[in-house]
């Protein structure tokens, strides 16, 4: 027995494509042993479905690499915090300055070194106070070169978060002092972010000259405070600007990392890909077996249940029942399998079974008084198995497609998470039309990485159990 | 006269036999028909549960005219109450959702059987019609138009290359198809998505989608360029995902003909190998290729839901998608059933045909 596996790995292998097929699979099969090891899947379900887990990633990102073969570097995210979290403690500082008639201002002056050459996506400060008084907060912007803006004047109570990119009021009064400082105007719809990180010289008034101000930034925030509150009242902030690259993968439109999503979509696709298609061949072919060797009655009432499935069309049926009963992953796989195992493989096997049960040493078993079931199990069906595994193995990516394609026309499982549904985020926010090539192929890489990797296995396996096939 | 009686009597034998069989089969296919168009009719409406949405949608509507017409105004609430009770049983009425499910059950595939489609409950066509035929129809050129080409093309692309190869097997371009088929491990949806990155959003030579340029162009000639331009991709895509594998299963079909015996024979007596082609290897390979181009066919009418959603092609599948997502049975079972019909009618006739054309049914021993 084990010579004999051993003979036929090695016949395996003489085939390239085998191997080629056998590694992908291999390494398929640890990165999802790695994922359900590292992030139970309840846990990445409740991640990717969370808002809040991902609130200091930026959106639509892409992946971190993309910078080492472009000449214009793209801005990392980053993050200033008073807190403490973060690398970034010696840029931060915090002063209490005196004021005349018993006032103070907790200052608290976050400078971050901008080197990239190319606007960050967002910018956001948070600020945190421990105390429920309302205080007056002023937040100041210091360019390279000392170009100062008073960016605005709050009532800071508890805890505020300032969307500082969308700050409109600010954009009139930029605007403004760029006609008086220039005398035009741009030519083209300028945004907070540009107005804060641009050089202000002529390249500002134009989209395709406008330049990014290299060097030191400041942000100041001052907030008023009166002298019986001085030592209790604790003030934070935590200031984001957010960049346009993030990990490996990138982030989506809900600044979730895609890592999460790839590396979860591999355990899923290969438990769907594999149940579907073993189950389905082997109830197949256990239908057939039966059909074949009683035959009469029971060949003619299975052979009818076929048809009628036949006429069914598969997939009209499974989006039917997917969208109206909203199933899960695995319920959906349960509904593929039920639709599928009275299929055409019914009929094909039913074939082959007709052809065995005509070979004399089925006979011969008759001859000796084996029973029905015996015969069914011990003789026939070992006959019949080298054939079905690889047409197994060639129909695996085809599950794993059925989800994708289902998942992309929105009937997936919508807590899921799988390289179908990052494809169906992507077709949905228009990737294809905004240029985020990076969301579509990442997922699709996978798809077809796992595609070819069980096709070329399937096809060296036809081969060698399939010998007239071998000699051609 | 004794040798002519015998003959007559044979035949007689045999168009009756045939007779017999094709009736036996006309009626198995019928029942297997009507069995898959109800359980389409039971799916469709999740077992009577759209009856219960088209219920709650009837009050809201009522209620909601009601409250805007002002000649209702004045009066007071137990008579709008009874007002709108009898409007909303005038209206179930009228749709005839008074009657249990089960009951309508039947009617609906008597209905559908007699290819009286009805209407639609939400969808319309372009010109504003309710009738399941009219937006069927509607939808019907498109897919046809886009599919059935597709279809074809493969069909005969790969059936012509699968016998150059199989004539040269083993040398390079029989190599290179071999090596290309697990591309057809993705369906053709995938490449779509390709394509269209690359030619529409990268390149911008080719459109993103739909079926024709918007405005359309006036001339007839413009219009089908313009068609023809949206064609491109889908065909392509499908063309990259099934060209290699049709091509190698039709070439593996053909080598295993030609090393039967008795071409071997005709080899060795110095038949010509075009007429080997033809006669020997041609011939008994085409009741198998004949069906599975009309089955080909007959799946091309339904259209390809996702290649369609991809490429937002308006035809029957994403009519079908679109009759799912809103929740129109009607539309849904018409097009199921027609393409029941379709499939048991072409069944059928190649049944016939097959009867007519192979001597082992003429004989006896019909089988199944």
């Amino acid at each position: 027995m084990i010579r004999k596996l051993r003979g036929f790995f090695r016949e395996l292998l003489l085939y390239k494509s085998a191997l080629a097929g056998i590694i992908i699979i291999a390494s398929l099969v640890v990165l999802s042993l790695y994922a359900v090891i590292t992030i139970p899947y309840e846990e990445a379900v409740k991640k990717w479905n969370s808002i809040e887990y991902w609130e200091g990633l930026p959106r639509n990102a892409m992946p971190s690499w993309v910078n080492f073969f472009t000449r214009n570097k793209l801005p990392e995210t980053i993050i200033l915090d008073t807190r403490g979290r973060g690398e970034n403690i010696n840029n931060i500082n915090k002063t209490i300055v005196p004021l005349s008639g018993g006032k103070y201002i907790q200052r608290i002056l976050l400078t971050f070194n901008y080197v990239y050459d190319d606007f960050p996506s967002e910018i956001i400060l948070r600020i945190y106070s421990n105390s429920t008084k309302q205080f007056t907060s002023q937040i100041t912007w210091v360019k390279p070169g000392g170009i100062e803006y008073i960016l605005s004047r709050k009532l800071l109570r508890g805890y505020e978060a300032y969307y500082v990119s969308k700050d409109e009021d600010f954009l009139k009064r930029f605007n403004a002092n760029l006609i008086s400082k220039l005398g035009s105007k741009p030519s083209y719809d300028l945004d907070v972010v540009i107005a804060l990180f641009a050089e202000e010289e002529s390249s500002i008034l134009s989209k395709d000259t406008v330049k990014v101000s290299k060097g030191e930034y400041k942000v100041i925030v001052d907030v008023l405070i009166g002298e019986e509150d001085v030592n209790k009242v604790q003030i934070d902030a935590k200031l984001t600007v957010y960049g346009k690259v993030y990990g490996i993968a990138g982030t989506d439109h809900r600044r979730r990392d895609l890592v999460l999503a790839l590396l979860w979509g591999a355990p899923i696709a290969l438990a769907f890909g594999l149940t579907a298609s073993i189950t389905i061949a082997f109830t197949q072919m256990f239908i057939a077996s039966i059909s074949a060797w009683y035959g009469k009655g029971m060949d003619f009432s299975i052979q009818r249940i076929t048809e009628i499935f036949m006429v069914l069309p598969f997939l009209p049926m499974v989006l039917m029942i997917s969208y109206f009963y909203k199933i899960t992953i695995w319920r959906l796989l349960l509904v593929v399998i039920l639709l599928s195992i009275f299929g055409s493989g019914v009929k094909s096997y039913r074939a082959m079974f007709l052809q065995i049960k005509e070979l004399p040493y089925i006979e011969a078993a008759t001859a000796y008084g084996a029973s029905s079931f015996r015969i069914v199990l011990r003789y026939m069906i070992p006959k019949i198995l080298p054939t079905m595994i690889p047409s197994i193995v060639l129909s695996v990516p085809d599950f794993v497609f059925l989800e994708a394609a289902l998942a992309l026309l929105g009937v997936g499982d919508p807590q899921a998470v799988t390289w179908g549904r990052v494809l169906e985020d992507a077709a949905r926010e228009a990737a294809l039309y905004k240029g985020y090539y990076y969301w579509i192929l990442e997922p699709s890489a996978f798809l077809l990485i796992t595609a070819l990797g069980f096709a070329m296995l399937g096809l060296a396996l036809d081969k060698i159990f399939n010998p007239r096939l071998r000699e051609m | 006269m004794v040798p002519n009686v015998m003959l007559s009597r044979h035949r007689y034998d045999t168009v009756k036999r045939l007779g017999k069989y094709i009736v036996m089969r006309g009626a198995t296919i019928l029942i297997t028909t009507i069995i898959a168009i109800y359980i389409v009719i039971l799916v469709a409406n999740m077992g009577g549960y759209v009856d219960e949405i088209i219920k709650t949608e009837i009050q809201f509507y009522v209620y909601e005219t009601i409250r805007n017409n002002p000649a209702y105004k004045g009066l007071n609430k137990s008579t709008i109450d009874r007002l709108a009770q009898e409007m909303i049983e005038r209206e179930i009425k009228r749709l005839g959702l008074d009657r249990p499910f089960i009951y309508r059950s039947f009617n609906y595939l008597v209905d559908a059987l007699t290819l009286n489609l009805g209407r639609s409950y939400r969808l319309t066509s372009a010109s504003g019609s309710r009738q399941v035929k009219i937006v069927i129809l509607e939808r019907l050129p498109a897919s046809i138009l886009l599919f059935t080409s597709i279809q074809l093309m493969l069909f005969f692309s790969s059936l012509l290359t699968g016998l150059y190869l199989s004539r040269k097997y083993g040398s390079k371009v029989d190599r290179i198809i071999v090596s290309l088929s697990p591309l057809s491990s993705m369906p053709g949806w995938f490449y779509g998505l390709f394509l269209i990155m690359i030619f529409a959003s990268w390149l911008r030579i080719l459109p993103y989608g739909g079926i024709v340029d918007a405005p359309p162009p006036e001339r007839p000639l413009l219009y089908a360029l313009s068609v023809l331009k949206h064609m491109i991709l889908p065909m392509l895509s499908w063309f990259i995902a099934y060209f290699a594998i049709n091509t190698y299963s039709m070439r593996t079909f053909f080598l295993m003909f030609s090393s039967e015996d008795y071409v071997e024979l005709a080899k060795a007596k110095g038949v010509p190998p075009r007429e080997i082609e033809r006669k020997y290897i041609l011939r008994p390979t085409l009741p198998p290729i004949v069906t599975q181009l009309a089955l080909l066919l007959i799946s091309s009418w339904m259209g390809a839901i996702i290649t369609e959603n991809i490429f937002n092609w308006p035809g029957i599948g994403s009519l079908m998608w679109e009759a799912i997502a809103n929740n129109d049975p009607p539309v849904m079972i018409g097009i199921v059933t027609i393409y029941a019909y379709l499939l048991a009618i072409t069944v059928l006739l190649l049944d016939i045909i097959y009867a007519l054309i192979d001597p082992r049914i003429k004989i006896g021993g019909a089988g199944t």
